[in-house]
């Protein structure tokens, strides 16, 4: 037993008051706020995601989608550019992983795990600001896509819920990135693992028609949560031509899509939470 | 009298095949500032982090200012400050900011925590810098802004982990100053560091931890005693001499050490001043030339080296501590 032995204490301040901390809704802001200002002031993040995402449209658009055909009416550039919006959100989410795992590392969610605020606070605060986020790069990429030549037939109250179903979407797979960045240890990592989005993207409905493809993965296209997206996406934005692609009815699509979404939230925020709550 | 500031009793933590902590016992009383000393993996790292709530021990009980910390760690995060190993800072925001954001997370009302900010810059001598870019801060200068940090709150228990690590010389010293000025105001505070220079001139108690244990505690001066009451040190003109120099130490203490690159040999012994007439004596007869033969009190990396069997990480070789 080692017993420091007790001497009269140093002239003491008053005993510090007991902080009682933040609440839920204050805590998650202020972390939300800290991760806004640091895309603000670090605009290469934000950057490399919009030059990525619009290399990706331009070498669609005009080097393979002369190729492509979209087995119905509907121009490349109208099949393409919903699938690319929707899919901006998996790109966009890959930064979350990345952040994630560097506060990980450099022992910034100690920091915050070892304050009085629920603990909670820091991933939602953390999914609210990549939110915001999304919805910024979502914005440019619809402008990329005005740019390109892509035009909207549906009702303008479609257009609206398709950018919506995105936010909606991209926040639900913000929880996958978290996992990621809790599970890898470093930024790095976080990267490479960020990378099992690729299949996702590529085999969808994102860029080619499903129909297109050889069978199995076929099968793993048409059923996967992304090309429930983009399905949606692209049936509430494309009027005629695109119904005539996608025989069922659009609250069909829109339904699967926000069936996937919650699903992906419940699954992966709850284990982020676990891991998270992991001591 | 006021419950311990800090309790621990046979606190176990395992990873795996390691036994980070293996029954660890510690009581701190309230007006007093405890280094935790001890190589890489000696498991300071683990026991910091059990007290800030970050992991779970095995087995054993712990309470900080009274409070359990099993049992009620969300109490305990409001009474403790945490600054660790790395600067937990954000980079893209001005060191006022910083401090903001975390007095808001304490549940300061925003005017409460600008004053609070405008307090620790103050106390950090940050005042002039506190509305730059952290990214354009020095390595001492995010260290102390860190430590800033875990201040915003007034913690109770303050727990500093390897506080000076990685820093130059100077950012430590500027460091170690800014710790003493709150010591001066009455912060209970608990650092590990591995180097013993660090924990003397900053702490009031020192513990010795190794394999997850506590292996000797007390003051700086108590601590020295445990190596034997005095030193008696030989410089000799011939490294070859060295040998037979040691071989005489010997038979006046136990264990003497050899140091070839300064050519001195020294001995731990309990009765300094005849031990040293017998030393002069002996090698006067075995007809050794001396450069110079000295008593000193034992220094701390004595004192380590004979209670742990290694020698203490140097102050000049500081290394990127790889604590479990």
């Amino acid at each position: 037993m080692t017993d420091i032995p007790f001497t009269a204490p140093s002239p003491t301040l008053p005993r510090a008051a007991v902080n009682t901390g933040a609440g839920l809704w204050v805590s998650s802001l202020t972390v939300a706020g800290r991760m806004l200002r640091k895309f603000a002031r670090t605009p290469q993040l934000i950057a490399f995601t919009a030059i990525q995402s619009a290399l990706f449209l331009l070498m669609f658009r005009f080097a393979f989608g002369g190729a492509i055909r979209t087995g119905g009416s509907l121009s490349y550039v109208n099949f393409l550019v919903p699938g690319f919006i929707a899919t901006t959100v998996l790109w966009s989410g890959m930064g979350a992983a990345t952040g994630v795992a560097e506060d990980v590392d450099h022992g910034f969610v100690d920091r915050l795990r070892s304050l009085p605020i629920p603990r909670a606070a820091v991933l939602i605060g953390r999914s609210l600001a990549d939110t915001a986020l999304l919805v910024w790069g979502l914005v440019i990429a619809v402008v990329f896509g005005f740019a390109v030549g892509f035009r909207l037939h549906g009702s303008v109250s479609g257009d609206l819920a398709a950018f919506g179903l995105c936010v909606v979407f991209g926040f639900a797979f913000e929880w996958i990135f978290i996992v990621i960045g809790l599970v890898s240890g470093n930024a790095q990592a976080a990267q490479q693992m960020g990378l099992v989005i690729t299949p996702l993207v590529f085999l969808s409905s994102a860029y080619v028609p499903v129909a297109s493809m050889p069978d199995g993965v076929r099968q793993f296209s048409q059923f996967q949560p992304v090309t429930s997206m983009v399905d949606a996406v692209r049936r509430l934005t494309t009027g005629p031509q695109g119904a005539a692609l996608l025989p069922h009815s659009t609250g069909h699509y829109v339904g699967l899509s926000l069936v996937w979404a919650a699903a992906i939230f419940v699954v992966f925020g709850s284990l982020a939470v676990l891991r998270f709550a992991r001591r | 009298m006021q419950p311990p500031i800090l309790e621990a009793r046979g606190l176990m933590k395992r990873y795996g095949k390691t036994q980070a902590l293996a029954g660890l016992d510690l009581v701190v009383r309230p007006g007093r500032v405890v280094a935790l000393l001890g190589p890489n993996g000696a498991g300071k790292t683990t026991f910091v982090r059990a007290v800030a709530t970050l992991l779970r021990p095995d087995a054993g009980t712990l309470h900080v200012d009274g409070i359990d910390v099993l049992r009620k760690p969300a109490r305990v995060r409001q009474v403790v400050g945490l600054a660790g190993q790395f600067a937990a800072v954000e980079e893209a925001m001005t060191g006022r900011e910083n401090l903001e954001m975390v007095g808001r997370l304490f549940g300061l009302s925003r005017k409460a925590a600008k004053a609070a900010a405008v307090r620790v810059l103050a106390q950090m001598q940050l005042t002039a810098d506190a509305d730059r870019l952290v990214r354009t801060y020095s390595g001492g200068m995010r260290r102390r802004i860190d430590l800033g940090i875990s201040l915003v709150g007034t913690p109770r228990l303050l727990l500093l982990d390897e506080p000076s690590a990685g820093l130059d010389p100077g950012s430590r010293i500027q460091l170690w100053d800014a710790i003493r000025r709150l010591v001066s105001t009455g912060t209970d505070i608990l650092l590990t560091t591995q180097y013993l220079d660090e924990a003397d001139r900053l702490a009031s108690d020192i513990v010795i931890i190794d394999h997850g244990t506590v292996i000797a505690a007390g003051t700086p001066a108590e601590l020295k005693t445990l190596a034997g009451d005095d030193m008696i040190e030989v410089h000799v003109r011939d490294a070859d001499d060295l040998p037979a120099v040691s071989g005489v130490l010997a038979k006046l203490g136990h264990d003497p050490r050899v140091d070839v690159p300064t050519r001195r040999a020294y001995v731990a012994v309990d009765d300094g001043s005849s031990r040293l007439m017998d030393a002069l004596r002996a090698l006067d007869s075995h007809g050794i030339t001396v450069e110079d033969v000295s008593m000193r009190r034992p220094t701390l990396d004595e004192v380590f080296l004979s209670l742990t069997g290694k020698p203490a990480e140097t102050a000049d070789s500081p290394e990127q501590p790889a604590d479990a």
